[in-house]
This record gives C-alpha cells, structure tokens and sequence, in this order.
C-alpha cells in the first residue's frame, strides 16, 4: 500500500515537473504569466504608425478649453511658453538658424509621440489623470496652432498614425560616429600647430553658481 | 579631565568628543557649511609639539552613527546644480563633484541626480517588472524574483548626452563639477537581460525593446534588441548596496557605454516591438541638431573623453613646486587605452599614467606629475581608447556638427592656470 502511495506520489511529481518545465520551456520557473488585464493598464504606450492608440477622439475647437485649463498655466495661453517652461508651438523654419526652436510642431517627427507623452507625462505632477478624450483634444490643440489640422478635424486613434508632421523627414540615421578626423591612435604629440590664443573665460560670462 | 582616562562606560557620555567641543564653545568652527576647511586657519594648538584634543580624549563610541558619513570637514564635497537651466527641481540635473574625488568608483550619494518628474519613492514589496510584448510569455517579476537569477557586478560609467551641453558655443561654466559633471562610475548588481530574457522567450520578429520607467514621467527609450541582448542589466544595488532612491531604487537599467537617459530607473516595464518606439526623449530630446536643421537620431554611444579633475578651477594650485595632475577618461566602446596631458595648450604632449583597474566602460584614473614654477598654464588631457579613437578639440566637433547639437559634447577642455595658481576654464581658438 505504501508502495502504490509512493508511486502515485512520484507520478504525480513527474506531471508536476512536465507542466511547469516542458510546457513552458523556461530556464529558470523564475516570475508570473501576466495576465491580460495587468498588461492593459500599464501598456500606455503608442507608436508612430498608431500602434497602441488607445480607442477615442478629439478636434482642436473641443480642445481648446481643456488646454487652457491644463496647460496654459506653463505653456501660455498660445503655446508660446512661460518663464523657463517650453513653447509648444511655433519655430517653424528655424531648425538651420543660429537659434533653433524645437517645438512639439517644428521639430517632433510623429503626432504620436505628443499623445504618447502627453498622456503618460502630462499634466506635469498629474501623470495619466487624462481621459483618452482629453488628450486626444490636447493633441488636436497644439496641431491646429502650429497649422498642421484644421481646427474640427477629428484626431482619433484610426488616424494619429497618418498625420503628416512637418518635421517628418528632418532626422538623420543611422549614426555616423566616430565622425571626426581619425588619427589610428596617432596624434600629434609635439610641435602641434594648434591656437593657443584665449578667446573666451567662462569667468567672464558670469553665470557659474557660488557656493553660500 | 585631562587625568581621566579610564576607559570605562560610565566615562563615555562625559568624554564625548561632541560634548567636549560644545564645552569649549567652539562648535561654530565645526559647523556642517560647505565650505572647504582646508582653506581655513590651522589651530597651532593641535600641531607638534602640542597634544590635540582628539589623541588625548575619547571619540565617539560605536553606533554613534549607524550608517556612517563622511567627515564633517568634507562638507563642501557635494552635488551642485546650476539653478537657471531648469524650470523645475523635479525636472532638472545636479552634477557630481568630480574634483573631490579619487579612484574610479563615484560615492552612491555623490552620483549626480537627472530626473524628469522626481524622485519615485517605491517599497520594493510593491515592485514590479512587466516584460510584455513580442515575447512568448508575457510575464511579471517581483524583486526578490530578479534576485533568484544568475547575478552580474559590474562597473559601468552613466554619463550624460547633455555633460558638457552648455560648453558648445564657448566656455560658460567656471567649474570641473559643471562642466564634466554628469557623469559617475559604480559597480551594479543585477541580472543579465540575456539571462531574465530566457524565461520569457522572444519572437523572432522582436527587433526593439521600450523601457519605461514608473516615475510620474513615464520616462521611455527604445532599444535595439542587439544591445539589450549584449550586456544590459537590470540592478538593484550600486557600490554593494541597494540603488539610491534617486539612482532608480529599487531597480533600473544599465546600457553600459550609452547615454544615461536610456538607464531607465524606476524600471516598471519592457515591451518587445518590431519598430522603435519613437518616444519623446528620442525625438524631441537627445537628437542632435545640426547646421543644415536636420538632426542626428539615435546616437547612442558616448564617445571618448577625459577631464583634468586636478588643478581644475575649483582645484587651484597652492604652491609652487612637485603636484600630481590628476583626471578621468572613459569610453562607451570599450577601455582607454592611452591618456596625453599638455600643459601648453596642446602644442605639446606627454603621456599620463594610467591606474588599475582599467575596465570597458568605465571611468579610468590618470596621474601626471608636474612642476610649477608660478607660471601660466594652459592644462588639456586627451583620452584615446581601445578603438584608436582620439578624443577631439571642440573645433574639431563644431566644424561637422555646428554648435547647436548639445549632446554629445566630448571635446578637450582647456584649464588656464595663472601665475597666483588660480584656475579658469577657458576657450582657445
């Protein structure tokens, strides 16, 4: 009797291996199956060819009271920016100029990444208190100020993939470094023709903090 | 007092060194301002043939300071900020100070803080890591699951793209701590995401990897799979101890010899994708302008560098004769093979000496002995690494990639030493 308790004991251990190694063909048994639902609240993000939208709509005209409700306070009434807080808007042309302005309109290259980060970032402090909605009105906003849409097209998760930013093609890949001069380890290591004329000190610029 | 030196308990509390200094009313002289003290009057008092206080009478018994900090007379040996660069402490950047600091292995509480929305305060009871997309099985692992893995310790430097950021158009912070700042050196404790991988399995069609930190920014990069697969970890303890609150406590990840924005702390989450994910902080931030108006995307590497922590403007020379130069190098594709100091504004170049250990991707410690005689220097550190790849002259940058590009910034600085042996970060050209 003790001997066909064992078996089935031994039996049993054997399928309890067999389910947890082969059908999973993991190394370890380490961590848990997420389930769908864990999965769905923090998978928030959303890709430029509107991979992960999330369902929900807006146009700039419904947009524009919740913007001044949430985001005027930092980004100005016009997306213009206020004290050191950024502009969103405006800028365009002024990427090859001396003073560049990289805004959400002249510089980012997807209308996703605005949603994308707005909704996970956004109000600064107040992280995903956004609705789906809202956002997408926020979105919608700042496109129709920087004269990307139309101020009652609906921005929507069927076409925050296909809006065509200006800035689109503005960005070079993949990464040419090393990109200067390649001396194979050999520089010049005396008599070097190199300027040794002063032509600026940071202590004349006068903007280093002092300690108290 | 003087006669008094049993050693017993009941002594302890009367001996106390504290009790002793506020006895004497000199307490003020050993207040906790940061200022450094060396610079203060000695006290001929505690100098030959006097007896100092400290050998005569007991100190502070055990458990005085459960976890001990450094000497109350380092006071000035901490991370700075530059107020005006940002809008907000929670979104903002402080800077290690690099001149105080010997050796390779940065302090934990030293380590120069980026955050985006601030400090994420986690129990690690409530941590999770979610790994989710194209893999086999989507899963989640608690801490103490990441910890039952094979484990790795390594050092890794974390530097910032932006170090340097504010030194592109000309030389505007008069400080080694600002100017080369954003950067430390620790030894993490982690998994292999090769290893943690393996219990999830991955699709063939996974290319890119989004990691996505819990921190009220959402802080997100894409990373190509290759690199993940390479030697990225997912720690929770630097320097031998858990990860500092605002080092990403209890977990991030390490992308050795790539710029620290993508070391995601806080680590909630990675999703595998067949694309790049595009966020924000790789499209509207650490892209890298150039004159023509277009950008650089995805430069991940940093490249070759080296500063001379010592003479530096916050270091300078306080008498003539025999000192020891003395910097850091370091390099994302591999170890620094070589560092050249030049005195002369890089007219000339002598070879300094190189410290052990010298690791891929770390920092390394260079010393170069020096005579100074009350003349003008003009001190500048070259730093070749593995590759043969030779640390620039910010002409050499700004002649491809313009002066508006901020990151990437890894050009040769130019310390100006003056006859009264003070020290400015200056701009040759």
């Amino acid at each position: 009797m003790l001997g066909l308790v064992s078996f089935i004991l031994s039996f049993s251990l054997i399928i309890f291996l067999a389910n947890t190694t082969t059908a999973n063909d993991r190394k370890y048994n380490l961590g848990q199956i997420a389930t769908s639902e864990e999965v769905a609240g923090w998978d928030i993000d959303v890709r430029p060819d509107g991979l992960g939208a999330p369902i929900g709509s807006g146009t700039a005209f419904s947009g524009e009271e919740i913007y001044a409700e949430v985001c005027a306070a930092c980004h100005g009434d016009f997306g213009e920016g206020a004290d050191r807080w950024p502009p969103l808007v405006g800028g365009e042309g002024s990427l090859a100029s001396h003073d560049p302005e990289k805004t959400a309109t002249s510089y980012w290259p997807y209308a996703s990444t605005i949603f994308d980060y707005i909704y996970r970032a956004m109000p600064y402090g107040e992280a995903q208190s956004l609705s789906y909605d809202e956002t997408y009105e926020i979105v919608a906003y700042l496109l129709y100020m920087g004269d990307i849409i139309e101020e009652d097209f609906v921005l929507s998760d069927k076409n925050i993939g296909e809006i065509e930013m200006p800035n689109r093609d503005g960005f070079l890949l993949p990464d040419p470094r090393p990109d200067i001069r390649n001396t194979h380890g050999n520089p010049c290591m005396s008599n070097c023709q190199v300027s040794t004329k002063i032509i600026g000190k940071a202590r004349d610029i006068d903007v280093t903090p002092e300690d108290e | 007092m003087k006669k008094n030196k049993k050693n017993d308990l009941s002594n302890f509390k009367k001996l106390n060194r504290r009790d002793l200094l506020i006895g004497a009313s000199s307490i003020g002289a050993f207040s906790l301002a940061p200022k450094n003290l060396l610079s203060e009057e000695v006290n001929p008092e505690n100098l030959p043939p006097n007896l100092p206080e400290w050998t005569q009478y007991l100190g502070d018994g055990v458990d005085v300071n459960p976890y001990g900090m450094p000497s109350e007379f380092e006071g000035h040996v901490i991370r700075r900020n530059v107020e005006w660069l940002t809008a907000s402490a929670e979104s903002s950047v402080n800077f290690t100070p690099l001149q105080d600091l010997e050796g390779i292995v940065t302090p934990n509480g030293l380590c120069f803080e980026r955050h985006h929305g601030g400090v994420s305060v986690i129990n690690p009871q409530d941590f999770r890591l979610m790994i989710n997309g194209l893999v086999d099985r989507e899963m989640i692992f608690t801490l103490d699951d990441l910890k039952r893995f094979p484990q790795t310790n390594k050092f890794y430097f974390l530097e910032c793209a932006a170090n340097g950021g504010m030194e592109w158009r000309g030389s505007q912070l008069n400080g080694c701590q600002y100017t080369f700042g954003m950067v430390h050196n620790v030894q993490y404790t982690g998994v292999k995401l090769s290893d943690l991988l393996l219990e999830t399995g991955l699709k063939e069609k996974a290319k890119w990897v989004l990691a996505e930190g819990s921190d009220s920014s959402g802080m997100t990069r894409s990373i190509p799979i290759e690199k993940i697969l390479d030697d990225c970890i997912i720690a929770w303890a630097m320097n031998g101890e858990a990860l500092r609150p605002e080092q990403g406590y209890p977990a991030r990840l390490v992308v050795p010899g790539w710029e620290g924005n993508m070391w995601v702390k806080w680590i909630r989450r990675l999703e595998f994708g067949d694309k790049p994910y595009m966020t924000r902080e790789e499209t509207s931030k650490y892209t890298d302008l150039l004159t023509s108006g277009k950008a650089r995307m995805f430069t991940w590497v940093m490249d070759a560098k080296s500063v001379i922590t010592s003479p530096s403007p916050e270091k300078p020379i306080l008498a003539k004769g025999l000192h020891q130069l003395r910097g850091l190098a370091w390099s994302g594709r591999g170890k620094i093979k070589r560092v050249d100091v030049s005195i002369d504004g890089g007219k000339n170049w002598k070879t300094a000496q190189l410290h052990s250990p010298v690791l891929s991707k770390s920092l390394t410690r260079f010393t170069f002995p020096f005579e100074w005689n009350g003349e003008e220097l003009l001190l500048q550190s070259r730093a070749i690494d593995e590759t043969n790849y030779v640390q620039p002259t910010i002409g050499e940058l700004q002649k491809i990639r313009g002066v508006n590009s901020i990151y990437h910034n890894n050009s040769i600085a130019t310390w100006l030493v003056s006859k009264n042996g003070k020290v400015d970060n200056v701009r040759l050209g």
